[in-house]
């Protein structure tokens, strides 16, 4: 056999359940005292600081992070629960979702002691805002060809350059960069690129917002000029940070997140056609919810297989390439439907809204953190054929 | 379920490797592979695995069985191995015991019926029975007056007008008139043709998931040998991302199907819960059919089309599996009406308890 590809039945254990339970009260409770509105996802993007320390105080951010850390030592399958109902919830997360993925781990992994002391309980308690500095306005999907340089100074470094894209930017307080130290070699043209913590809100900082196709300003442009950034905000080896981008991409990859985005559509839908749907209406959703529930079954399981310490890289690359594929598609798919709701169904004009920003999202989703292409490049890897 | 990691589908992987090569197969002209391959199988008790010991058949676990099934897709087994699974695994519902030989199951479309009248006679048609030809059993889900019973009918009293479905396996309409069975018996509360359909489509998933496995092994080994413009297909970038796509087809069938199938394995009842995982699994792994039959036969070009290629042997078995226990038509239908009845806001708690 080529590829032996795997998806075990993984369900998660009892105790997700009841946290489900936890998250959906916490979130009922939310949205009863008006901190969003869960039909209206455009919302998702605003910033809520205050939301955002309440879910650290509940302890879900950080969750399977060392408790000296701030964290809970649990389960990468209680996360999975977590985040799952906040993103069907539309609750607004923009502040604290990228830390509590992505920033925060690189951090456990490469930063030094008192510097995981001093930021990682801040990520917990929901106080502070990551961005995640990798695509400059040269460099896209290909990583290794960023330009914007640390030059050694004493005690630390000065970066010149650009950035773009990056999402939060606006109200990030750090951000985790890749920077040139060193230029690339014949052998090797990842090398050259090192990790970087930088403190933003600083002289030498300047963000730009850049203005997207739903209307919002979620991300950015971030110049770079003469900024300091000090030796102890290294991100592990100099040179070396192509050993580090991809370790983390696993989980990064196949969580709820990459199919749920446009979720809210297909509630609304089902909603509008109310309990006797006509046979088209009822084959439509009928099929969108298989292969929901197929998705959903791929990406539990990967996360039990993450849990279990496995790499699985090209299923999470897989649930990726599936998942965005198909919440890009949705929205066009409930749209098809949508033609033959009744007139007189009292959602109508929630339906319709959704739809509209829905379709305008759908494109980013096949692009942000990690390309399709790009992608189906790293199963064709794994497949042996590159 | 790449390695096998179970006795039952070691016992198969063995026989099937040795008696169901598909490329010896394809090679043979005629059927003379049947018979020692259903000896084979018979022998190491594969094809009453789900019936109990007391029952005659060896008493595997579902879940055994489930994983049976997977493999024997991925040989893309030609004879009525699942069906004489389900046949067994049926009559054991009512506590019928399994006889020897090829059995199937009827009816096998949610569309048809048999009935059971006062005299205890069986009537009806059912049609794209796999394997009836082939049978020496029908074991039969029948209404009557009283509600659902189970009985196991002896195949030469039925009229059976032979076909074949699009894979060239056996798809007969079976005719009943008045057919005395060899025994019948209630089915237990709640067992209906239904819980029988949707058995049925996990097993047809199963199979599917697995011929798509050796779709997407065939297709890459192909890719890496095949060179074309002076260099290996398989370092085409449209070529590679085709099989990435087909190898994210060949990943939902298996988890669709192999979550089915271990939802079915450890449940008490079959409720929404089960009737979501099965009604998806036969739906996602008719469409992967479809899709990831499709990219298989594009990646091998025209030596996937001709009959000496083994490709069809799987692809088109793949697409015919699709029509059995319900199509991904009429199970799409049911789950929306599922679905749009118990309301929008209790989608995603149900998506979610899997």
């Amino acid at each position: 056999m080529t590829a032996a590809l795997r998806f075990d039945p993984i369900r998660l254990p009892e105790k997700c359940e009841q946290l489900r339970k936890e998250v959906r009260a916490f979130l009922a409770e939310e949205i009863a005292a008006g901190t969003f509105d869960p039909h209206k996802p455009n919302r998702e993007d605003t910033d809520a600081p205050e939301f955002s320390r309440r879910v650290g105080a509940k302890g879900w951010l950080g969750m399977t992070w060392p408790k000296k850390y701030g964290g809970q030592e649990r389960s990468f399958l209680e996360r999975y629960v977590v985040t799952e109902e906040m993103r069907v919830a539309n609750a607004p997360t923009r502040r604290f979702f990228v830390a509590d993925r992505q920033s925060g781990p690189v951090l456990l992994k490469y930063a030094p002691e008192h510097i995981k002391m001093d930021i990682l309980p801040r990520i917990c308690r929901g106080e502070i805002c990551f961005a995640i500095g990798m695509s400059e306005p040269n460099s896209g999907s290909d990583l290794f060809a960023a330009k914007t340089r640390a030059t050694k100074t004493d005690g630390g470094y000065l970066i010149n350059g650009t950035k773009i894209w990056t999402s939060s930017a606006h109200i990030a307080d750090y951000m985790i960069a890749i920077f040139r130290t060193s230029p690339p070699t014949k052998e090797n043209r990842r090398h050259g690129l090192t990790q970087f913590l930088v403190k933003m809100k600083q002289p030498g900082i300047k963000v730009n917002p850049i203005g997207q196709i739903t209307g919002q300003f979620e991300f950015n442009e971030v110049v770079f000029t003469d900024f300091f950034v000090p030796d102890d905000h290294v991100l592990g080896e100099v040179d070396g940070a192509w050993k580090q981008a991809t370790s983390e991409l696993a989980y990064e990859r196949s969580g709820p997140e990459r199919f749920l985005e446009t979720y809210y559509v297909l509630t609304e839908l089902v909603r509008a056609v109310g309990p006797n749907p006509d046979t088209r209406s009822a084959e439509g959703i009928g099929r969108l919810v298989a292969q929901l529930h197929t998705m959903r079954r791929m990406s539990v399981s990967v996360a039990g297989m993450l849990q279990a310490g496995k790499e699985p890289v090209v299923e999470a690359s897989i649930v990726k390439d599936i998942g965005t594929v198909w919440e890009q598609q949705l929205p066009h798919r409930v749209r098809d439907l949508a033609a033959f709701v009744e007139e007189t169904a009292t959602n109508r004009e929630t339906l319709e809204r959704q739809l509209d920003f829905a379709i305008k999202t759908a494109p980013k989703l096949t692009i942000q953190g990690g390309t399709t292409e790009v992608l189906r490049g790293i199963i064709a890897r794994g497949l042996g054929l590159r | 379920m790449a390695e096998s990691d179970n006795i039952v589908v070691e016992t198969a992987e063995k026989i099937f490797s040795d008696l169901a090569d598909p490329q010896t197969i394809n090679n043979t002209k005629k059927d003379s592979w049947q018979a020692p391959l259903w000896q084979a199988l018979s022998e190491a008790g594969l094809p009453l695995s789900w019936v109990a010991e007391d029952l005659g058949g060896s008493g595997a676990s579902l879940a055994d069985g489930f994983a049976l099934l997977n493999a024997a897709g991925r040989f893309a087994v030609a004879v009525p191995l699942a069906e004489t699974m389900l046949a067994g695994w049926l009559l054991s519902q009512a506590k019928i015991a399994s006889p020897e030989g090829e059995m199937t199951v009827l009816p096998a479309s949610p569309k048809d019926r048999i009935t059971l009248d006062a005299n205890g006679a069986l009537s009806g048609r059912a049609r794209g029975v796999p394997f009836a030809k082939a049978a020496k059993h029908f074991a039969v889900l029948a209404h009557g007056k009283d509600g659902v019973s189970i009985a196991l009918v002896d195949a030469s009293k039925g009229r059976i007008e032979a076909g074949l479905n699009v894979g060239y396996d056996h798809s007969d309409t079976v005719t009943l008139d008045k057919v005395q069975p060899v025994a019948i018996k209630p089915a237990t509360k709640g067992f209906d043709q239904t819980t029988l359909m949707l058995m049925g489509g996990v097993a047809r998933s199963l199979q599917i998931a697995g011929a798509l496995e050796s779709m997407l092994d065939i297709s890459v080994r192909y890719s890496n040998e095949r060179v074309a413009f002076e260099k290996k297909i398989s370092k085409f970038q449209a070529v590679q991302h085709n099989l990435a796509r087909l190898a994210g087809e060949s990943a939902a069938a298996l988890a669709a199907a192999t979550s089915a199938a271990d939802a079915i394995a450890n449940a008490t009842s079959f409720n929404d819960e089960v009737y979501l995982e099965a009604a998806s699994a036969k739906i996602r792994c008719a469409e992967a059919a479809e899709k990831g039959g499709g990219i298989a036969h594009q990646v091998h070009g025209a030596i996937g089309f001709t009959r000496e290629h083994i490709l069809h042997r799987y692809s088109l078995r793949a697409l015919a599996w699709r029509d059995d226990f319900g199509s991904e038509s009429h199970w799409a239908v049911e789950l929306g009406k599922l679905v749009a009845n118990r309301g929008a806001d209790e989608l995603w708690p149900l998506v979610a308890s899997r």
